[in-house]
């Protein structure tokens, strides 16, 4: 059986009347290789508190009067949902951007439409861009805070916290997450969410194994505390969690895998196969899923995932970074 | 003051005296006079009695460069560069000749638009020459009319900015150009291969989540064209090989005697991929960093993901821009040539794919050079060689200080120091990641021809 969900006192933060978070030494989350480990907890511990409080019912008005625009130039509903209603619980305007790829080129730059946002009031944006290294140009050519929700393959900071404080929900506690082992399976080399958890998990001390076809795991070898395991079956033997990683149906021939069919055979995640994990291992996915690819119907909505955890995790981890990022 | 002259002035009568003077080509390396008059160098008794007289005490003296590679934007994007100011920025830089690349828009794909291109040029700051396009629009299906372009003087024919991809095309160029003896200067890039990419593949582009150009896009197109060399007995030039496999494959097809010539960019001898990602070092010097340990630290805010490090070919692994040196020293890269390709600042102000390849480098090319020679990885005479002599001889240029040759001078001061920035580059475009960096090398005055070109207050105001 998976831990059930610890309440904050269980998993030792602070309580409520000492969550003055100042003297964050970050202006932007650009990536979570800027976070320290003492940074990155406080970060999961914040969450976790104000998670608590929400589920209580408590009113938190830490960004009341602050403008938060959302500029998602690439299509995602999760990731910009999860914001939006993070903001909007700390008392925060938000406002949202008609940006897309196809304004962008057009011939207005990107940092034009994000100066000509500051000027109408916005103070932090967060920003999701098919362009790995978008958010440090946005960072750059204006006077905004940036949040990077997802700049192309380089990084996706918040999605590594959530997945952080889902597996730390898992173990028993932040401080229970090092020495652990993580497998992820999958396209790693086309994903933020794999770069910035390799980040991360290193940070927590948290080992990682990485599985999938040669095309998508062969350059990750020397990132320190990665294996890159010979088969699926090597990857799961014994670990503490795994997370699969999104299987882009649009990759072409040439993109990794000759086909869907037989990556589901190899590195397709089932129950079988879940158990030479550790019992009890948690089973992660960012989302949306592939049922049938990355994972089987029955694993995704099965006592094991974490999957719909992941999720109000995600609003609690939005919360902490945008309140401890706010002037 | 600065001022900069042209290649119509009248010949100067100068004596310079006190300079190191170094022309490998002769082997002289020691304090001498010059004499310059009627557009030559000349005994100094054969000097006229009116003759201005410059000591360049402390100033090293060496034939004025020659770059084979650069663009200069007209016609099309006046806006970045100019005949004009391109061929200021090489006076500023020691160059005395420089060869415009084809890709303009249109494309200089007839002999009048080369023609076009020479004649503003005449009055410029340093000889320009030009490539002819290699195929009509650069679209690389049918050859221009080499033998037209040849006429009007080309010195070869390139589709730079990529590789006449089709093997039958280029089989086909290659056998027609052969007989016209002027070479294909071939960008060295499978565009299969190369799909995709932002920079160089290796850990670097891993750690940003950019994709990685392999060395083998390069490798692919330089085996087939040395093939296709040895079997049409053509000249083939690779401009700004990238990769140790490249030159070591171009080491073997030169020591079996085929044509085969190259050359590389400063920037791929100076800089490595890691700048993408906010190092600055250069790649001769220890790794530190991000360099060292790619996939730990913090990128860089200001710097990491800077478009001015987005160049084509990419920004080399170490290794590689150490093989590209060595290559320099033993002569089997013929020259070091800039790649000058100057964009305005809103082609490179956007996210790093995006940004328009290439760097301005007709200013800062003696100066990385010198920083090499410096650093103790290159010899100086083979610098000059490399930017000078070799490149020269393969445009049929000569450069030699000694009497009766061309006078083609430049006085640097190796050991004074300039800030590479706005006010002090000639060049319309500032894209290139050595802004606001300190850089040896003062380049005092440039001479072509015996006519002033460039000087910075050495002469007596006349």
């Amino acid at each position: 059986m998976i831990e059930t969900h610890p309440t904050h006192a269980e998993i030792g933060v602070a309580r409520p009347a000492d969550t003055h978070h100042g003297g964050w030494p970050h202006r932007h989350l650009l990536d979570v290789d800027q976070l320290s480990r003492e940074a990155a907890e406080r970060c999961l511990r914040l969450a976790a508190e104000m998670r608590a409080l929400r589920e209580r019912g408590e009113r938190l008005d830490q960004l009341q009067g602050h403008v938060v625009g959302l500029a998602f130039a690439e299509p995602s509903t999760r990731t910009r949902v999860s914001f939006e209603m993070a903001a909007t619980a700390l008392g925060a305007q938000v406002v949202t951007l008609p940006l897309d790829a196809s304004s962008l080129s057009k011939g207005e730059s990107l940092a034009d439409t994000l100066r000509t946002l500051e000027r109408t009031g916005v103070q932090t944006v967060v920003l999701r861009h098919a362009a790995a290294g978008a958010p440090y140009l946005a960072a750059r050519a204006t006077g905004l805070r940036v949040i990077n929700a997802g700049d192309g393959a380089h990084a996706h900071p918040t999605q590594a916290l959530l997945d952080a404080l889902t597996l730390a929900d898992a173990f028993g506690g932040v401080e229970r997450m090092a020495g652990r082992a993580v497998a992820i399976v999958g396209d790693v080399a086309h994903s933020r969410v794999a770069r910035s958890n390799l980040h991360l998990l290193h940070r927590l001390g948290v080992s990682v194994r990485l599985a999938g076809p040669p095309a998508w795991v062969r350059g990750f070898a020397s990132w320190p505390g990665v294996d890159i395991t010979a088969s699926l079956e090597e990857a799961l033997d014994g670990v503490d969690a795994v997370m699969a990683l999104r299987v882009q149906l649009e990759r072409d021939a040439a993109g990794g895998v000759p086909s869907l069919a037989e990556y589901s055979v190899r590195w397709g995640l089932n129950e079988e196969r879940m158990r030479l994990a550790r019992p009890g291992a948690a089973l992660l996915h960012p989302g949306p899923t592939n049922e049938g690819v990355e994972l089987t119907a029955d694993l995704a909505c099965g006592e094991r995932s974490l999957i719909g955890r992941q999720v109000v995790s995600g609003v609690a981890i939005r919360m902490a970074v945008l309140s401890l990022l706010a002037p | 003051m600065t001022r900069f002259g042209s290649i119509a002035d009248p010949a100067v009568a100068l004596l310079i005296s006190g300079a190191r003077v170094l022309d490998p080509g002769s082997g002289t390396d020691g304090v001498r006079d010059l004499a310059v008059a009627g557009g030559r160098f000349v005994e100094p008794e054969a000097l006229p009695p009116d003759a201005e007289r410059v000591d360049a005490s402390g100033l090293l003296a060496i034939p004025a460069l020659c770059d084979l590679h650069a663009h200069l934007r007209q016609p099309g994007v006046e806006e970045a560069e100019t005949v004009e100011s391109g061929a200021r920025a090489a006076a500023h830089g020691g160059y005395a000749t420089l060869c415009a690349m084809p890709n303009t828009a249109p494309p200089l794909d007839e002999p009048a638009r080369v023609r076009d291109v020479l004649a503003a040029g005449i009055d410029a700051a340093c000889r320009v020459r030009v490539i002819g396009a290699a195929t009509r629009g650069r679209a690389g299906e049918q050859p221009t009319e080499l033998a037209a372009l040849a006429e009007v003087g080309v010195v070869g024919v390139s589709d730079d900015g990529a590789a006449v991809s089709s093997p039958r095309v280029a089989s086909a160029l290659l056998t027609y150009l052969g007989p016209l003896g002027i070479p294909l200067i071939e960008h060295a890039e499978d565009p299969e291969l190369a799909a995709g990419s932002a920079m160089r593949a290796g850990p670097i582009a891993t750690r940003l989540g950019l994709g990685g150009w392999p060395a083998s896009a390069e490798l692919a197109v330089v085996e087939r064209d040395i093939a296709l060399a040895e079997e049409t007995g053509a000249w083939v030039h690779f401009t700004h090989l990238s990769t140790a496999a490249a030159v070591e494959a171009v080491r073997r097809a030169k020591a079996r005697g085929l044509r085969i010539t190259c050359d590389v960019t400063p920037h791929h001898l100076a800089m490595t991929d890691a700048w993408v990602a906010g190092h600055r070092g250069f790649a001769w010097e220890e790794p530190s960093g991000i360099a060292a340990e790619p996939f730990a630290g913090t990128l860089d805010e200001q710097l990491a993901y800077d478009g001015a490090c987005r160049v084509n070919p990419p920004l080399p692994a170490r290794d590689d821009a150490l093989a590209l040196l060595s290559g320099v020293a033993d002569g089997t890269v013929d020259a070091v040539a800039t790649d000058h390709a100057p964009h305005p600042p809103q082609r490179k102000a956007v996210e790093f794919a995006a940004a328009a390849p290439g760097m301005i480098g007709l200013e800062t090319a003696l100066s990385l050079g010198l920083a090499a020679v410096a650093a103790g990885v290159l010899g100086l005479a083979e610098l000059v060689s490399a930017l000078s002599l070799r490149p020269a001889s393969l445009i049929g240029e000569r450069r030699s200080l000694e009497p009766g040759s061309g006078a083609d001078l430049v006085l640097v001061d190796p050991r004074a120091r300039w800030r590479v920035e706005p006010g002090t580059l000639a060049s319309r475009s500032r894209n290139t990641p050595l802004l606001g960096r300190e850089l040896p090398g003062v380049v005092r005055l440039t001479m072509a021809d015996g006519r002033i070109t460039y000087e910075d207050g050495l002469l007596p105001a006349s």
